[in-house]
């Protein structure tokens, strides 16, 4: 392993010098504007003087500190980092796609209109729910249009006074952020010793006050509710809806559906389960899809199939009206139609396969050094505690900073919340054997020193163009602009 | 782990020192170093009326969001100033500087465990 850091980029504002230039702008041949009156904007401008070639040289080196899925293993858990084939960029990028204009009207673009139709229609295959929505662009805002159209449907029926959301203590932070957004009170739902929804405590919590009951099945801890339908009826008893979040659909594609669990809507991560772009903040597709008592409630537009034919149907008096313009992320339905097309109807279970069999794997290679939360088998991920090297005086942060050290991103750390110096890893369908090994290779070996050099773990990662960040500070001081008068000591 | 013997404690890791009609309320050692570095702490406002176990103050790490439990009922009488531009005193003096709220019990008063108690029920 090399211990050598990366020398640290010079920032391009010090690569300048008075009166470089990247290029010779030609004399200009329109008439001079005076534009004094409109007083002057700024004191100065500090736009870096440099020439083209050490522009581009600079940009490239910083792009090569990057760390991506195509540079490498990204075991990110809960995320699903796997790899978008380029083939999906490539049908984005046809000009019948890419050139239409969101206000076309509807008849000129019915290719368009028949694309996302067809994701609907194996998205409906693959869930269960025979209605859909693309219009929201996040996983959270698929959470949250889900929430809004329950308010609406207990509104409808007299049921008004149903004013709690039931979270399970594991859930995404999303979730509970969600309901509170929607103006429902949360009501935390505690997790048995076994990993599973505490059934008792499910029924204490139900009530005729409960609006719904947000599950992501399966759980953040990577296990498949096994009582789901028993989850679901109890809600149902009580009058309550049943929310899917969707996030930890990539164990599911192909092999069982949330609608035959007895959820009554859900939403899906098309950037994560259905290969869109991930990282970077989107554009996302939190598509949501909802079984018939829900479908009046969708956000307007709805996009359907009538007589077979793909129609818009814009005469929705019950909708909750549109949470996204047009039909939320266009091409992000044209990827996920290139990538499911591209494993055709037989090929999807595939996907769930190989990610759950990966986690699993993963699970036990690194049970020696690192236990799994809950002794049972995963699904696409596994949830593992570092506790054991508390007294050491390393935590699962420290192993994962070493982690850097040794070429892989890290897994995530400290989430879910329940599990003790959590360590999730979720590697994805997308890696071969001999990948996961190197990595597993790592991590043991980044326990091992753990026990015989904590100090070499604590002070990780060494080489990198940065070392240990001081977090604490980076959120207290957030201090991200170049300023010319900053001396080489206080940067 | 720091465990005061003259402190009484809850099973959620708050601390309370109780003198005469009024308590001043914190969270323990065990409770900031699980927490990790503390860069936000959300106070209640002085007059507020708290319900035994309602939370009145929001903790934020780098790890996460957490909330201190009231544990019983009480007004706040006080709020720690010197939090709002120094959320590490939590991390730094968890008993001294870095204590959270004075209150006064309002109703039943709570039921605490000692030292030794907490500390067994740390594991």
């Amino acid at each position: 392993m090399t211990t050598k850091a990366v020398p640290t980029p010079q920032p391009i504002f010090e690569k300048s010098r008075p009166g470089r230039i990247g290029c010779n702008m030609p004399k200009c041949d329109t008439p001079e504007v005076d534009l004094t009156f409109l007083g002057p904007l700024r004191e100065t401008v500090e736009w870096p003087e440099i020439a083209e070639l050490d522009l581009l040289r600079h940009f490239t080196n910083l792009s090569h500190l990057n760390y991506g899925i195509e540079t490498g293993f990204y075991p990110l858990g809960s995320c699903t980092m796997k790899y978008n084939p380029k083939v999906n960029e490539r049908a984005a990028i046809f000009p019948g796609f890419a050139n239409i204009h969101p206000m076309q009207p509807e008849r000129s673009v019915p290719g368009a209109i028949e694309t996302i139709a067809q994701v609907q229609d194996i998205l409906s295959e693959l869930t269960g729910f025979p209605s859909l929505s693309m219009q929201p662009v996040a996983g959270a805002h698929g959470e949250m249009t889900c929430l809004m159209m329950i308010k609406a449907y207990n509104s409808a029926r007299g049921e008004a006074a149903r004013t709690v959301v039931l979270v399970p203590d594991s859930a995404h932070g999303t979730n509970p952020a969600s309901a509170a957004r929607c103006g429902y009170t949360v009501r935390t739902v505690p997790t048995d010793s076994q990993g599973n929804t505490d059934l008792a405590a499910l029924r204490d919590a139900m009530g005729d006050d409960v609006a719904a009951l947000m599950l992501t099945n399966p759980s953040t801890l990577g296990l498949f509710e096994p009582n789901i339908e028993e989850v679901c009826r109890l809600a149902h008893d009580a009058g309550a809806q049943v929310f899917c979040d969707g996030a930890n659909m990539n164990a599911m594609v192909g092999m069982t559906r949330p609608a035959d669990h007895g959820f009554d809507c859900m939403h899906l991560n098309l950037h994560k389960t259905f290969s869109t772009p991930h990282g970077g903040g989107g554009p996302g597709c939190g598509a949501i899809g909802v079984k018939p008592h829900l479908a009046p409630f969708l956000p307007s537009p709805v996009l359907m199939r009538k007589e077979g034919k793909a129609i818009v149907d814009h005469d929705r008096p019950l909708s909750i009206g549109r949470v996204s313009g047009y039909f939320g992320q266009f091409l992000m339905a044209v990827r996920a139609l290139t990538y499911l097309l591209a494993y055709g109807r037989d090929g999807l279970p595939q996907i769930s396969r190989h990610a759950v069999l990966n986690a699993n794997y993963v699970q036990a290679r690194l049970a020696g050094v690192l236990p799994a939360a809950y002794d049972r088998p995963c699904m696409h991920e596994c949830v593992l505690t570092a506790a054991e090297y508390k007294k050491a005086g390393v935590r699962a942060l420290d192993l994962s900073k070493r982690l850097i050290d040794h070429g892989f991103h890290p897994p995530t750390n400290y989430f879910p919340l329940i599990v003790p110096e959590a360590i999730m890893i979720e590697p994805t369908e997308t890696e071969a054997k001999e990948t996961l090994d190197a990595f597993c290779d790592a991590l043991i070996a980044v326990c091992e020193e753990a026990v015989q050099d904590p100090g070499a773990l604590t002070a990780a990662p060494t080489t990198q163009v940065v070392g240990r960040l001081d977090e604490a500070a980076a959120v207290k001081v957030l201090d991200i602009a170049w300023k010319s008068n900053r001396t080489a000591a206080s940067v | 782990m720091n465990v005061p013997e003259d402190l009484q404690y809850t099973r959620t890791h708050e601390w309370v020192r109780i003198e005469g009609d009024t308590a001043t309320i914190g969270i323990t050692d065990h409770a900031q170093s699980e927490l990790g570095d503390i860069v936000y702490v959300e106070l209640p406002t002085p007059g507020r009326a708290l319900a035994q176990d309602e939370g009145f103050t929001t903790v934020e790490s780098v790890k996460t969001v957490s909330d201190v439990y009231a544990p019983a009922a009480c007004e706040v009488v006080e709020a720690n100033p010197a939090l709002g531009a120094q959320a590490e005193l939590l991390n730094t003096d968890p008993y001294g500087e870095g204590w959270l709220v004075k209150v006064r019990f309002t109703g039943d008063p709570p039921a605490l465990l000692s030292a030794d108690e907490y500390k067994s029920s740390l594991g």
